[in-house]
């Protein structure tokens, strides 16, 4: 019954915060459409320059090649300057030059070169477009044994298939990990917040000597946020599976059960923050730089942990959300996979474990 | 003036007084530069791949060992049975299986395409991508190493290709100068956007504005520390950049630090209007976050502005962080000059200008 007023009473104090609604309700919706529609990896019409010195049939051949993938804007342009001013003020992200003697030299035995310059400053974006152009190319040679005469040499072919996300798809692979990032953001940034401010305000210690007990307290603070959080998935994963079409592919009591472990891990680091800062901006600063930040980097949702530092490896497995995000990734693209589910979601229930009992513990002993 | 300066002592010891809010505007952007600049690539290494060889003969184990000989593969298992392909990739034991069929050899032998089969694991459509750009790389070697030993013809133009800025393609040079604006963003902010807020929910602002002060002073109060404190964090940074992570400042330090001035104006600006526009701290707080995540999301920081739906390519021209982050890839990498860079300035100085504008006027208008 007591505990039934104190909930009452949280759920009051986020719905009259409009700043607090919006992180649990308005943010995670933006998120989610930015990442959906907004933010993806994959390249699409880049511009390219092509200088030919001395345009020739064959020359145009190759250009046509260029101008027919779709994943390239060819743009003519004038001599080697005109070019790389183009490349500095980045309205090009590659030079494709073809020299003078490129029609002599391609009928003789040492062959012709094709001159490829890449902005290299994006390394991704740059290795992504020489992927493209390469495929041109490789068309062209296909095509130009017919003209030039020279028999294909191409003695391996490659077939590529990808599974789970056939398509290669970034927004596959983003918009499950936007959960991870949604789900800490109100498990632990917002209730480290609402924390801090209670016992900024001194409302804490009032709380304190009340008849109320401290576990009635604490999962006082627990059953919104966690009722919150899973609001928030409710609205994650419809949008995920009817807005975006991401697939979801495993069961969704796996899904709520994974989340629901998650959920607590946040709620405990965020509670656990507030307990020991107990100043809003430092909380505010240890929630984000702990909770969020890592969620974002460390968790594997958009970098890969494979790719990682051995150190910076070791690092992520101290970072809840990184088992998140394996299990969301696995749960939506792959399916129940309980080689990769089993470990993660025991990993999750370690660390829930840790954090509530850590505040626990350490609330105790406030009250003497 | 020396009013002014008394206002600007009195800020910095609000930000100064307490140890624990020492620490969090130093200590934790250094950690998480350091941290986030190892982990934050986009470069893969050691992708772990299964072996299924079907062919006895000696070409299949030539192309393989081409493959487990390179740096950016690593072999962790052989497969006998095509049964066992799918538990090894969906447990992500494995991200990429080779396979070579049995017939291999004989359409070696008689000159027609042999097939070499790759399975990709596509739960992160990036590291599929470029794994699978390395994979057509080493066979590209391959197939070149098999026309030459045989005799085959050689291709009659070669495509060669040549990165400017970055010649190794680091995905950290293109990372690394972003996270200066990232961090330079994220203590700015929450420096600014507290600071009015606080005063405000400790009714210490109504009295500040009773005093002579003009409104103009309070402003420019409440921004020159936020001022310092950027310009220190960002030389800081920059530094660490330049002597720990090994990124070339290629381009003019005034230039930089010309683009570091215009872009705290801005974050300046944006922090102050959150702060003036919230009563308590805790919306100043969770007001700069909602501030900070699109603007990191929405500035190419991780994946480029041109991948983006033209809408919302249009919406980041409202986004300061989007202008600072090509000053600093264009001043450390392309050696760009000021006169290349002036359209990215005068946004900066527009934006901040207008909020710290906005920001004035709310300090009257906003009382209750």
């Amino acid at each position: 019954m007591r505990l039934r007023g104190l909930v009452r009473k949280e759920f009051l104090q986020v719905l009259r915060d409009p700043s607090a609604l919006a992180i649990a309700l308005v943010l995670p919706v933006v998120l989610l459409l930015l990442f959906g529609y907004g933010v993806s990896l994959d390249s699409q019409h880049v511009p390219i320059a092509l200088v030919v010195d001395h345009p020739t049939s064959d020359t145009m051949r190759l250009c046509a090649e260029f101008a027919y993938s779709p994943y390239l804007a060819p743009i003519t342009m004038h001599g080697l300057p005109e070019a790389r001013q183009a490349i500095m003020e980045r309205r090009v992200d590659a030079i494709v030059h073809l020299r003078e003697d490129f029609s002599e030299k391609l009928r003789r035995p040492e062959g012709a070169s094709i001159q490829l310059i890449v902005n290299g400053v994006d390394a991704n974006s740059a290795r992504i477009v020489t992927g493209y152009i390469e495929s041109a190319y490789g068309k062209w040679l296909e095509h130009s044994s017919s003209h030039v005469g020279a028999a294909p040499s191409i003695a391996v072919v490659m077939q590529s298939r990808v599974w789970f996300n056939s398509n290669v798809l970034s927004r596959n692979f983003l918009v499950p990990g936007v959960i991870a990032v949604v789900m800490t953001l109100i498990g632990a940034l917002l209730t480290a917040l609402l924390m801090a401010r209670e016992w900024e305000r001194g409302t804490m210690e009032g709380l304190l000597v009340t008849p109320v007990s401290m576990n009635e307290i604490l999962l006082g603070k627990i059953i919104p946020y966690f009722l919150l959080g899973m609001g928030g998935l409710a609205i994650s994963v419809s949008m995920s599976v009817w807005l975006f079409g991401v697939p979801l592919r495993g069961s969704l009591m796996v899904l709520v059960l994974a989340s629901t472990l998650f959920l607590l891990t946040a709620l405990g680091m965020g509670l656990l923050i507030s307990t020991l800062a107990r100043v809003q901006f430092v909380a505010g600063q240890v929630a984000i730089i702990t909770t969020f930040l890592p969620a974002f980097i460390l968790s594997g949702f958009i970098f890969d942990i494979g790719s990682m530092p051995r150190p910076i490896q070791w690092l992520t497995h101290i970072i809840p959300a990184r088992y998140y995000v394996s299990l969301l990734k696995t749960n939506f693209l792959a399916g129940d996979v309980w080689s990769v589910i089993l470990p993660n979601a025991l990993a999750l229930a370690v660390m829930a474990a840790f954090f509530l009992g850590m505040t626990r513990w350490l609330s105790r002993k406030q009250l003497d | 003036m020396a009013r002014l300066l008394a206002l600007i002592v009195k800020e910095f010891q609000v930000l100064l007084k307490d140890p624990r809010s020492r620490f969090v505007i130093i200590g934790p952007p250094l950690i998480q530069l350091i941290v986030f600049g190892y982990a934050a690539t986009y470069d893969v290494t050691e992708v772990p791949i299964g072996v299924y060889n079907e062919s006895p003969g000696e070409a299949s184990r030539d192309l393989i060992a081409h493959f487990t000989g390179s740096p950016n593969f690593q072999q962790v298992a052989t497969i006998a049975q095509a049964g066992e392909i799918g538990p090894l990739l969906e447990g992500q034991v494995a991200l990429l299986v080779l396979h070579v069929g049995p017939r291999f050899e004989r359409s070696l032998s008689q000159g027609t395409p042999a097939r070499l089969q790759v399975i990709l694991d596509g739960r992160n459509s990036n590291t599929a991508l470029i794994t699978l750009g390395y994979a057509q790389t080493i066979l590209k070697k391959f197939n070149a190493q098999w026309a030459r030993q045989h005799g085959l013809p050689e291709p009659p133009a070669r495509l060669e290709v040549r990165s400017w800025f970055n010649p190794n393609l680091q995905s950290r040079w293109f990372i690394v100068p972003g996270i200066v604006g990232l961090l330079t963003l994220v203590v700015t902010m929450l420096v600014t956007a507290l600071s009015v807020a606080r005063e405000r929910e400790q009714g210490t602002f109504d009295q500040l504005l009773v005093t002579p002060y003009h409104p103009w002073e309070i402003l420019i109060g409440k921004a020159i520390p936020g001022f310092i404190i950027g310009t220190l964090e960002a030389t800081l940074i920059i530094l660490a950049t330049v002597y720990w992570f090994q990124v070339p400042l290629q381009g003019n330090v005034a230039t930089l630090y010309l683009g570091v001035l215009l872009f705290l104006l801005s974050a300046i600006g944006v922090g102050l209007m959150i702060s003036s526009l919230s009563l308590t701290q805790q919306q100043g707080l969770l007001g700069a976050f909602l501030f900070l995540v699109p603007a990191i999301i929405l500035s190419g920081f991780s994946t480029p502005i041109a991948n983006m739906p033209p809408l919302i390519q249009k919406l980041t021209l409202l986004n300061p962080m989007r202008y600072f982050i090509v000053i600093l890839r264009s001043v450390f990498l392309q050696d760009a000059p000021f006169a290349l860079l002036v359209n990215q300035m005068w946004p900066l100085a527009g934006i901040g200008l207008v909020t710290l504008a906005l920001a004035a006027w709310l300090f009257r208008q906003r009382m209750y």
